[in-house]
């Protein structure tokens, strides 16, 4: 009853966290400088040509007018037309939210097992050169920005030793038989192993370079929270009890030193979502990050506020799901 | 690297994991052009939206829509679609001639009345073409056999021109009214070199060779354009054979890699200049004259930009029609201090004001004002520099609120004056900052004169005029870096247009 008490509230909050973010972007992109129409005025244009383009884009109303019928044709699915693409912003935010997603998800998988790993090694052989050794590789991983990791691989595995694509998404010259944009996951399931890995070899580089910092958070708090409960009673207990130290790792302490981790990772993944968008644009990959520069450049203001009503929904809901996680997985909080 | 087990060892690896995850090989002979392009394609439509005015897209829409009138590499004109073109005796019509046996790339027959259809389409406010105020100087377009007639509303020098310029392409008549906007967007097509055979939003577009084309099939018969919009990643692309041909990329780079690639770096119709706007300090002539004498172009060229730019007096590059070369604007550092002086500035009570800049935005652009304002401040000149955004500077400019100084290109493809001096230093035209009436009265006869050679004449004296009172700081026209693949010859056009159909093999 409580869990589905607070559920109610959490709804209620995200629902007004969106209506807040959708005012403000509104209004912050229309006050900011940048005229989308004098961007794309010509050499010799006249006040009236002006004019016209103005309310052929509909930017001759008030701002209050302009925010309640972009707000009524929300409400209704409309998100608006693209200036540049001049197609509907929703159906080019969702073309392109699966290409971030699967980046996002690749990422944070990597993050988890590389950083699962070195927590895993350095509680092991605390107190060893191995520790120190993985203290130092975290140390460095948390402080090369993930965009200097990024040109750091490409420089890698893109041109001195090139195993991997630069660019893109996938091959263009590959036929996709996929009817959804999640290309990583429809190949598997349509058991297309070779255009896996030509989206793998695609993705592997970008998704990399988020995951080095995130690796390293996760590492460094899984670690410490790991060493706290390796001193535990019931870990000594299982000691005492004749358990490896592998077993009393993994089996006893891992499971309750993971919860911290786990929110840790919730909130981070916002965070990773959100740095999807430099990274895109430094592998070309056609996600939503790579989208919002072009549009934020080009000052398409129908299409900017679209990515980041977008963006504000992901990072709500992943909140949301990580809060429900954790209170499914903290036993004093399933049972309050 | 020495030839141990070890590295052979690694070498086979590499060469297994790189055949497993399918990159191209460096090959010989390039079945498939890959092209590692500067931008993305938001639209199809080359007449209408922001991309219609975007210089840097024109390049993609050229190879898969013909303009009405080609435009050769010099800048020149050549028949195109058009065969031929011109005005009656006196000015009151417009004729056109249609090229015959050309076809639209779903077969269908290119006719005359294409052409008219896209004058008038262009020409009709309601489609938001933004050079409709160009267009629209011509009304009733008539089709009859091979030629296209137009009356004249209002008489512009210039309209044959703006048809190998901006939105100046040719569409599908009845295609475009069968599928409607969004479908062409989806499936667009034209009588250009190449027909779109995919195109993957802001990741690539796949282009196959046109084997009717009019003016011969192109020598790659796919070209793949990869849209990399960051500068290193292109040049990763190029240096691992991942793509043949790139473009814009640090000048450093291009000559780091220009030995084991072939490099192109020509001048190109893209200027750097400083608009003045005539307020403040700025209605000094003395300071103006000051400001423009006391920069060392040549030198900025070398030290910054590597010796890829032309140092240039006017906003004519030696490309365009009204190019003089006799209009100079020495470097001078001490005329400008006398002239500070007659003033009552100095070294001691400099003269202070800002100027505003872009960063990234062009190479160098950002480093080139510190440059400049460090050779300001030796003779007297004080500018405080104020970084903004390309959007900023648009915005502030169609407002006439720029700083008394500030840093920006002009691109200027088709070579005529009035697209260049004529827009940026007219009064009334949003474009410009300058609005002096004296040289509103020089200009004004120029855009309506009938007669070539006297209107050229007429732009080269206010060019000189503009140059004598220093109403604009021109500084160097832009040299483009491509860089491709042994196997690829590029030829460069001076428009900055990137053209697959222009690319042969070696």
């Amino acid at each position: 009853m409580q869990i589905l008490r607070s559920l109610l509230f959490r709804l209620a909050s995200t629902a007004a966290t969106l209506v807040g973010v959708a005012v403000i972007v509104f209004f912050v992109i229309r006050v900011v400088p940048g005229d989308p129409i004098a961007m794309m005025l010509p050499p010799g244009a006249t006040a009236e040509d002006i004019a016209r383009l103005t309310a052929l884009y509909g930017l001759d109303k008030s701002i209050p007018e302009q925010f309640f019928i972009w707000a009524s044709g929300v409400l209704q699915g409309d998100f608006g037309t693209s200036i540049t693409a001049r197609r509907p912003v929703l159906d080019l935010v969702l073309g392109r939210l699966p290409a971030t997603l699967e980046l996002s998800i690749m990422a944070l998988v990597i993050a988890v097992i590389l950083g699962g790993v070195a927590a895993l090694m350095g509680t092991r052989e605390r107190g060893t050169k191995v520790e120190a050794g993985i203290d130092v590789a975290n140390g460095m991983a948390l402080s090369v920005p993930d965009f200097l990791w990024a040109l750091i691989l490409i420089l890698l595995f893109g041109v001195a030793w090139p195993v991997f694509h630069i660019s893109g998404r996938v091959t263009p010259s590959l036929d996709l038989p996929f009817v959804t944009n999640f290309y990583l996951f429809e190949s598997l399931v349509r058991l297309r192993f070779d255009l896996w890995v030509d989206i793998v070899s695609h993705m592997f580089m970008p998704a990399l370079a988020l995951a080095i910092p995130l690796a390293a958070i996760i590492g460094q708090l899984l670690k410490q929270s790991l060493k706290e409960t390796m001193h535990l009673d019931y870990v000594t207990l299982a000691r005492t009890k004749g358990y490896g130290e592998n077993h009393v790792i993994i089996r006893e302490a891992l499971p309750n030193a993971i919860l911290p981790t786990l929110t840790l990772v919730g909130v981070q993944f916002t965070f990773l979502i959100g740095g999807t968008v430099i990274i895109e644009r430094l592998f070309s990959y056609e996600g939503l990050g790579n989208m919002a520069i072009d549009a934020v450049i080009n000052r398409d203001l129908p299409l900017i506020q679209g990515i980041v009503i977008l963006f504000a929904v992901l990072f709500t809901v992943v909140n949301l799901v990580v809060d429900l996680t954790y209170a499914l997985l903290n036993p004093r909080l399933r049972h309050a | 690297m020495k030839l141990s087990r070890r590295n052979m060892m690694k070498l086979s690896a590499a060469t297994a994991a790189a055949g497993a995850f399918g990159l191209p090989a460096l090959a010989q002979q390039i079945d498939e052009l890959v092209i590692a392009y500067n931008t993305t394609l938001p639209s199809w439509d080359p007449t209408t939206g922001p991309s219609a005015v975007n210089p840097t897209i024109q390049g993609i829409y050229q190879s898969v829509f013909d303009q009405f009138i080609l435009q050769q590499p010099d800048l020149s004109p050549a028949p195109g679609l058009l065969t031929e073109w011109g005005w009656n005796d006196d000015r009151t019509k417009v004729m056109m001639k249609v090229r015959q046996g050309v076809t639209w790339h779903d077969g269908s027959p290119f006719s005359a009345e294409d052409v008219a259809w896209s004058l008038a389409r262009a020409a009709d406010p309601a489609t938001g073409n933004p050079i409709n105020f160009v267009w629209s100087t011509l009304e009733n377009f008539a089709a009859d056999g091979d030629m296209v007639t137009a009356d004249v509303k209002q008489f512009d020098p210039t309209i044959f021109k703006w048809m190998y310029f901006l939105t100046g392409y040719v569409l599908p008549k009845a295609y475009y009214e069968k599928v409607g906007a969004d479908s062409f967007e989806e499936a667009p097509i034209g009588t250009g070199p190449y027909m779109v055979e995919k195109f993957e939003r802001n990741a690539f577009v796949r282009l196959k060779a046109n084997e009717n084309y009019w003016g011969g099939k192109p020598d790659f018969e796919t070209v793949t354009i990869k849209f990399v919009t960051d500068a290193a990643a292109r040049v990763a692309e190029v240096e691992s054979g991942n793509a043949h041909v790139t473009l814009e990329m640090p000048y450093e780079e291009f000559d780091r890699l220009k030995g084991t690639l072939n490099g192109v770096a020509a001048p190109i119709s893209d200027i750097g200049m400083i608009f003045l706007n005539d307020i403040d300090v700025m209605l000094d002539e003395n300071v103006r004259q000051a400001c423009a004498l006391a920069i060392d172009k040549q030198t900025i060229i070398d030290r910054l930009l590597s010796g890829y730019g032309v140092a240039i007096d006017t906003l004519q590059t030696p490309e365009y029609e009204a190019y003089d070369a006799s209009i100079k604007v020495p470097y001078d550092p001490e005329k400008a201090k006398e002239l500070l002086a007659a003033s009552g500035y100095s070294t001691d009570n400099p003269v202070k004001f800002k100027i505003q800049t872009t960063r990234g935005f062009k190479p160098k652009d950002y480093e080139m004002i510190q440059a400049i304002v460090g050779l300001w401040r030796r003779v007297g000149i004080e500018a405080e520099i104020e970084v903004y955004e390309i959007a900023k500077h648009y915005e502030l400019r169609a407002a006439d609120t720029l700083a008394p100084a500030a840093f920006y290109n002009w691109g200027n493809s088709v070579g005529d004056p009035t697209t260049s001096t004529g827009f940026a230093m007219f009064g009334p035209s949003p474009h410009s900052v300058w609005d002096g009436a004296d040289l509103i009265e020089k200009i004004g006869p120029l855009w309506g004169e009938a007669d070539e050679a006297k209107r050229i004449e007429g732009w080269k004296d206010v060019d000189r005029y503009v140059a004598e009172h220093a109403l604009v700081i021109p500084l160097l026209q832009y040299v483009q870096p491509i860089l491709s693949a042994k196997g690829v010859t590029v030829t460069p056009h001076a428009s900055g247009a990137l053209l697959p159909h222009l690319m042969k093999r070696a």
